[in-house]
């Protein structure tokens, strides 16, 4: 694996992890760490342990091998499909996980969150009768209503329209570079993952095969697939992968 | 847990045709049960045509009996429809506006005289039917023959009456009026004592020992026929019924129905809101997050029993007060229907939460309620005696394994006063209570998975 962005005040690390499904492994030794503040993302093919990761840094499921080290209570978790009440309101539902994260004042967390997520103006609607895009914002405000010191994200943008996309990522780069989040967001996007995240992390069958700046991948392509040097990033990044065995 | 129980029951009433039938349903229960076991039980409506002449008189030797008056016997048993005719019967029963026409033909009196002279006809009466389905056409058989045996046995006892009389006649004498003239009849008492008056007179030898012959042939006609009349009497009816009633706690039948009904809604509602709305949190995606540390997994399942329990005993409330309007019920006992509905509502609720983890999707979390909770229900309902005893063991024992038999004990037991106690059936549901609810903690370890 190319170095990694070694960070002096990790708030998440994992080591060795391990994870697998009947005789396939998802995971084979992961070694993986971040900084308060930072934006990284984890990208790879379908099939590359993304989510597997996500949902164990989350933890969702217990890895096979290895450890964790995340602050206690303090990791919030957005999943792929969004995990809330499609039958209550808008603010029903930031209501609902406020009370049951036991925040002192949850009409405050709610109002904070509404003005955090743009949806004031729409807090009494029902949130089946929303697009895709504010259901992905309801979602992941719902994640923030923890207080993570952690936001992961798995795969957030998916069937959102370019302008949703825009919105939500302006949404999810200032939690880190003004609320110090860090967050870790998986995609199958390269150039999602190049334009908002800080740091990548690339998987491919479980094996971790990059871990540092959207620059440092750009070498490492020109360096194994020069053939693809001159073509478009993501064709580039496909000849790396192959290179690589994957 | 509060907060989720609360959002349930948002959910719910955003639901407008779940509510709906929530409300509607034990209403519409309540009503079609009340109207069923209030009302006065119905006749069957059948066609009837008398074509026997005023007149004719069901003949014993030469007397004539008194009319017994047939059509009001038969007219007390059954709704009579008049019809003037056999076509007109045939066409009632065709329509379906009768269950059946009965016909009593013109000769059916000469039939039934012909039964004492030598060549004895075979009295026939006429059934017209339309077995249109087998269920009606048992019923219609039922009907009938009940109501041939009624007659018969009403002209056996009048015919015994009349018998009765003759053979007192033989007996003790008295007057008999044959073809206008009354002649007086001496009787073997008479007879006997007669006889006995005049033997002394006679010297010994054989006349005298005819006489002794006579005298005793008359004694003992006398004590054989003196058993006659009380067996002609038994012919009518030879075998009776002593009724030893073993099991006293046999609740009234519309307490029963009322039980049945409740119990039904109970386990419907209970069953199939409690899996709903636990597959539902699998379908929102919002049970990893919830159980990431929000909420317990047992916790999750005892708001969703709660749930089940809150609404069931809405819901069976609202239908036991729609039932008192048509059925006295005791309403001191109210604490003890609220104890029996909870209890089943639990058990019910575990067990709706084991289906909704184990099925997972609320599709089909509502077929296999369905599945499910219907034939255990009519499984349930069949008495002892009535299949087989391996059958009905085999029976007995999957009821026992679902809350809805022992739910409707103890709901049974809580509206009759005269019932038995309801702490076997509270013992019995939460046994499965706590079973089905192990079963449910289990199944949540694989919910969440694909």
């Amino acid at each position: 694996m190319e170095a990694g962005n070694a960070t002096s005040a990790a708030v998440l690390q994992a080591r060795e992890l391990v994870k697998r499904f009947g005789g396939r492994e998802a995971l084979r030794g992961i070694d993986f760490e971040a900084a308060a503040g930072e934006l990284v993302a984890v990208i790879g093919p379908n099939g590359a342990g993304k989510t597997t990761l996500l949902s164990i840094l989350a933890g969702i499921s217990r890895p096979d091998g290895g450890e964790v080290h995340v602050p206690q209570g303090e990791v919030g978790w957005v999943p792929q499909q969004a995990a809330l009440y499609r039958r209550l309101t808008v603010e029903e539902n930031l209501m609902l996980f406020a009370r049951l994260e036991k925040h002192e004042d949850p009409r405050a967390s709610t109002e904070q969150m509404l003005e955090l997520t743009g949806l004031t103006e729409r807090r009494g609607e029902i949130v089946a009768r929303l697009s895709g895009g504010n259901q992905q914002r309801i979602n992941i405000a719902i994640g923030l209503l923890a207080r993570p010191s952690v936001l992961l994200l798995d795969e957030p943008s998916v069937g959102l329209d370019p302008r949703q996309r825009a919105r939500l990522w302006e949404f999810v780069s200032a939690l880190a570079s003004e609320g110090g989040t860090t967050v870790i967001f998986s995609t199958h996007d390269i150039q999602e993952a190049e334009r908002y995240g800080g740091r990548l992390l690339v998987l491919a069958d479980g094996e971790a095969l990059f871990d540092g700046s959207a620059d440092g991948l750009r070498e490492a392509v020109r360096r194994e697939a020069p053939e693809a040097a001159d073509q478009d990033f993501e064709t580039a990044f496909v000849a790396f992968l192959h290179h690589r065995g994957h | 847990m509060r907060w989720l129980l609360l959002k349930d029951l948002q959910i719910l009433r955003r639901s407008p045709l779940q509510a709906f039938l929530l409300v509607a349903w034990p209403v519409l229960i309540a009503v079609l049960v009340g109207l069923a076991i209030s009302g006065s039980p119905s006749k069957p409506r059948i066609a009837f045509l008398n074509e026997v002449p005023t007149d004719a008189r069901v003949s014993v030797g030469t007397s004539q009996l008194p009319n017994i008056g047939v059509s009001d016997r038969v007219c007390e048993r059954v709704e009579c429809v008049h019809v003037k005719n056999r076509a007109e019967a045939v066409e009632e029963v065709r329509s379906g506006d009768v269950l059946a026409a009965l016909i009593l033909p013109a000769g059916l009196v000469d039939q039934i005289n012909s039964l004492s002279t030598p060549s004895p006809a075979t009295p026939k009466v006429e059934v017209i039917v339309n077995e249109e389905d087998p269920v009606k056409a048992r019923l219609v058989n039922d009907r009938i023959n009940s109501l041939l045996t009624q007659a018969n046995l009403v002209i056996a006892r009048r015919i015994a009456t009349e018998g009765g009389k003759f053979l007192n006649l033989v007996l003790d004498g008295g007057r008999f009026t044959v073809i206008g003239q009354t002649i007086q009849i001496l009787g073997l008492r008479n007879s006997a004592r007669i006889l006995k008056a005049l033997r002394p007179a006679l010297p010994p030898g054989p006349l005298r020992n005819s006489i002794d012959q006579v005298i005793q042939f008359t004694t003992l006609a006398r004590s054989n026929l003196g058993t006659a009349g009380p067996l002609l009497t038994r012919l009518t009816q030879p075998i009776a019924v002593d009724k030893q009633v073993v099991n006293a706690s046999t609740p009234p039948l519309e307490v029963f129905a009322i039980a049945v009904a409740a119990t039904f809604t109970l386990a419907f509602v209970t069953v199939l809101l409690v899996a709903g709305s636990l597959a539902l949190e699998r379908e929102e995606n919002a049970f990893p997050r919830l159980t990431r540390g929000l909420v317990s997994r047992s916790a999750l399942l005892t708001e969703k029993v709660a749930l089940g329990v809150v609404v069931g005993v809405v819901v069976t409330l609202l239908m036991l007060a729609g039932l008192a309007l048509f059925v006295p019920l005791h309403w001191s006992r109210v604490g003890l229907w609220v104890v029996a509905i909870v209890a089943g509502a639990a058990a019910l609720g575990a067990a709706g939460a084991a289906l909704g983890a184990a099925a997972r999707e609320v599709r089909a979390v509502s077929l296999l309620a369905f599945m499910v909770t219907l034939p255990v229900a009519f499984l349930s309902l069949i008495p002892s005696g009535t299949v087989g005893p391996g059958l009905y063991d085999a029976v007995k024992l999957l009821t026992a394994l679902f809350p809805f038999k022992p739910a409707l004990q103890a709901m049974t037991g809580a509206l009759d006063p005269g019932g038995p106690s309801i702490a076997a059936a509270l013992g019995h549901l939460a046994i499965l209570t706590a079973v089905y609810g192990s079963l449910a903690r289990f199944a949540l370890r694989r919910f969440a998975s694909v």
